[in-house]
């Protein structure tokens, strides 16, 4: 094992080194262009024996891994944005031809106004398309789900989106273990599909389904992210025992007996962090709630870790305009009916488009929260209005 | 090469089942099924939205006998080139790819991965079949469709300034090893361009006419006679490039007037005068005056 300074696009690169990915097709855009470079220096190298397709689109990114995937190659690539927006109709066909697909996306606010600066609406709106979404913390983390992507992207033919924060992470140099190729092999055996494409045993694939069967397919779709749930949370026990790390669907930081617990995705947790320990340490009873995965959404996990809480407050990086925060709406949603679900749940809206969150600004929420404020509509975080 | 008398044998084997999803007299059909026939069983297909979604049947069934990957609209190309590359690095070069899309899919929506995949020379060939408009959702305007033809979505009359885009000669234009037309009237020269085209190495691409009798509302039997005046009246010139620069005619009919293909389909054209007639005559003889010159300076060498 080694261990080097890199940035997250390099990170992700090294994950798909280490995954053995066979085919990557890639479009630049920022902040993501980085791994497609590393990538393309990987297979220049030597270092990745893959097929690298320079693409001239996004769609057509997704349009050739989808191809690649069905003739038996394990792929890989990344995008971010308006990116992944044009990908968005290739993203429900690679879910539904139930293609073992592992996507990095870098988080970026959508335009218009043009930006090119930080929020996760672009991955909230791809929520329905059938993907598993994780969210990375740091850049190992990222690294580290994009191997154990695969790992659960084949047992359960879903694809896997791993998503990290545009600038915070895609920019943020961090020593990252780069582990030996064989202990990786040891974890993540050679891709087998099922079915692929191959003149020896001819199959069509995909074909025009009516409704007597479409619904039934769809059905299997949720049966295999139902099933994810217990083949992620495996594949992270696995993974560290091999190799030290895991991370579970969610993870509840000091909320033992916290009275108001943070939720949240992303480069954001970090900060979190940092608050959360400053508060305690003057007394106060105040947690965290690390979400990794919206999709599966991790519901009994959020029900347990918000269990004691008195009040909830969840930071969206995003905004579903005309009704709050994706996660905020998740967590709302996951509480509803549970034994969990007596207590105010409270949204708020912060950091789009790359503005910081910071210290200061958590320091607010957590003030805002204790004053009692409306439960029904998200606050927007240090809004200059 | 004398089109009419190429010696071209026509393999036995069929790689398409009866029971097909195409409607009656559907050139579509018959143009999938020589190319296959020239392709030989050792191929996939790479298959965009389109008319032969529907023709290839629907799941679980199929009437086509080699490997077949339906896909998104416009995305022939693009699935075209992760095959090859899944395929190259499992070792299986021999394995050919071939991607099929129909006019809508090639001239319109796939344009950009078409050009792409042309523009890295990606070992694959791309068939476009070509029947004036986008056929499977009931005959809407393409910009492959002739001006002067009525679509469900023309709303100008006559000509309107409209041309139908030069596919060939835009592939043409990215240096591939081959590009070329063909018919589904000329099955012998359409063959001998798949078996030319599949030998090569790199980016190839055959654009064969494939009228539609139902959306041209045409007898069923006059597919192939509709095609064949295609050819005759220059509206379709069957020649080859290869490499982009060497010119062949493959065909040189006794020319027939452009009106001999408008009039039979008069419940699909506009109105057009005569003046409008003449105009799409000078443009079709514009063309095949540019493809001989090109022709005669590749037979007179570099």
């Amino acid at each position: 094992m080694e261990r080097i300074i890199m940035n997250g696009n390099s990170a992700a690169a090294w994950g798909a080194v280490l995954s053995r990915v066979q085919v990557t097709a890639a479009y630049p855009i920022s902040p993501q262009t980085g791994i497609v470079e590393a990538l393309a220096e990987h297979v220049a190298s030597g270092r990745l024996k893959a097929k690298f397709i320079m693409s001239e689109s996004e769609h057509s990114v997704m349009a050739s891994l989808i191809a690649a995937s069905e003739a038996g190659a394990r792929v890989f690539t990344a995008t971010s944005s308006q990116g992944l927006a044009l990908m968005h109709e290739l993203l429900h066909w690679a879910a539904g031809a139930r293609l073992p697909i592992v996507m990095v996306n870098v988080n970026r606010a959508m335009s218009a106004p043009w930006t090119m600066y930080c929020d996760q609406s672009d991955i909230v709106a791809q929520r329905d398309t059938g993907w598993l979404h994780v969210y990375c913390e740091q850049n190992q983390e990222t690294l580290d789900a994009i191997i154990q992507g695969f790992k659960v992207a084949e047992q359960v033919m879903l694809p896997v989106m791993v998503n990290m924060d545009g600038f915070y992470n895609s920019y943020t140099t961090e020593p990252i273990d780069i582990y030996d190729l064989e202990r990786v092999d040891g974890y993540l055996p050679p891709y087998k599909p099922p079915v692929k494409l191959d003149p020896e045993e001819p199959h069509t694939l995909h074909g025009g389904t009516g409704p007597h069967l479409f619904m039934e397919m769809r059905y299997q779709n949720w049966e295999a992210m139902e099933h994810s749930l217990a083949v992620a949370q495996d594949a992270d026990e696995e993974f560290g025992r091999l190799f030290g790390r895991r991370y579970g669907l969610t993870e509840a930081y000091r909320c033992e007996d916290a009275e108001l617990v943070l939720v949240s995705a992303g480069s954001l947790v970090g900060t979190l962090r940092e608050v959360i320990d400053d508060h305690r340490a003057l007394g106060e009873k105040i947690g965290l709630l690390k979400i990794r995965y919206l999709r599966p959404f991790p519901a009994k996990e959020v029900r347990q870790a918000l269990a004691s809480a008195r009040q909830v407050a969840v930071i969206d990086r995003n905004v579903s305009v005309g009704m709050g925060g994706v996660f905020w709406q998740e967590v709302r949603s996951a509480l509803y009916g549970s034994e969990s679900g007596d207590k105010p749940v409270l949204g708020f809206i912060a950091g789009l488009g790359g503005r910081d969150v910071t210290p200061k600004a958590i320091d607010q929420v957590i003030r805002l929260a204790r004053s009692n404020p409306p439960q029904d509509v998200p606050i927007w975080v240090e809004l200059k209005v | 090469m004398d089109t009419e008398n190429v010696r071209v044998v026509i393999p036995e084997p069929e790689f398409l089942s009866s029971g097909m999803y195409s409607c009656p007299g559907c050139m579509a059909a018959l143009a999938m099924r020589h190319v296959l026939k020239g392709m030989g069983p050792n191929t996939i297909i790479a298959l965009t939205t389109g008319c032969w979604a529907v023709i290839d049947g629907p799941f679980p069934y199929t009437s086509v006998k080699v490997p077949l990957l339906h896909g998104a609209f416009g995305t022939a190309a693009s699935m075209a080139r992760g095959l090859r590359a899944s395929l190259d690095i499992q070792g299986k070069e021999d394995v050919q790819v071939l991607a099929w899309g129909g006019d809508g899919a090639t001239f319109d929506i796939g344009m950009t991965a078409l050009s792409a995949a042309a523009a890295y020379n990606e070992n694959v060939l791309y068939v476009c079949y070509d029947n004036e408009a986008y056929m499977n959702t009931g005959g809407q305007q393409s910009t492959a469709t002739l001006p002067g033809m009525k679509t469900t979505t023309t709303t100008e009359s006559g000509l309107a300034g409209i041309r139908k885009k030069n596919i060939v000669e835009i592939m043409a234009a990215h240096g591939i090893p081959y590009a070329a037309t063909a018919s589904v009237a000329y099955p012998h020269d359409l063959l001998h361009k798949v078996q030319v085209a599949r030998a090569l190495k790199g980016f190839k691409f055959i654009h064969v006419h494939s009228p539609c009798p139902t959306g041209w509302r045409i007898p069923p039997d006059q597919g192939v006679h509709m095609a064949q005046l295609a050819v005759k009246t220059r509206l379709h010139p069957l020649y080859h490039v290869l490499d982009g620069h060497r010119y062949f005619m493959d065909f040189d009919p006794e020319p027939a007037p452009v009106r001999e293909y408008y009039d039979p389909q008069n419940s699909r054209m506009l109105r057009l005068t005569e003046e409008d007639m003449a105009a799409v005559q000078a443009g079709v003889d514009r063309r095949w005056q540019t493809l001989s010159v090109r022709c005669q300076q590749t037979q007179a060498g570099p």
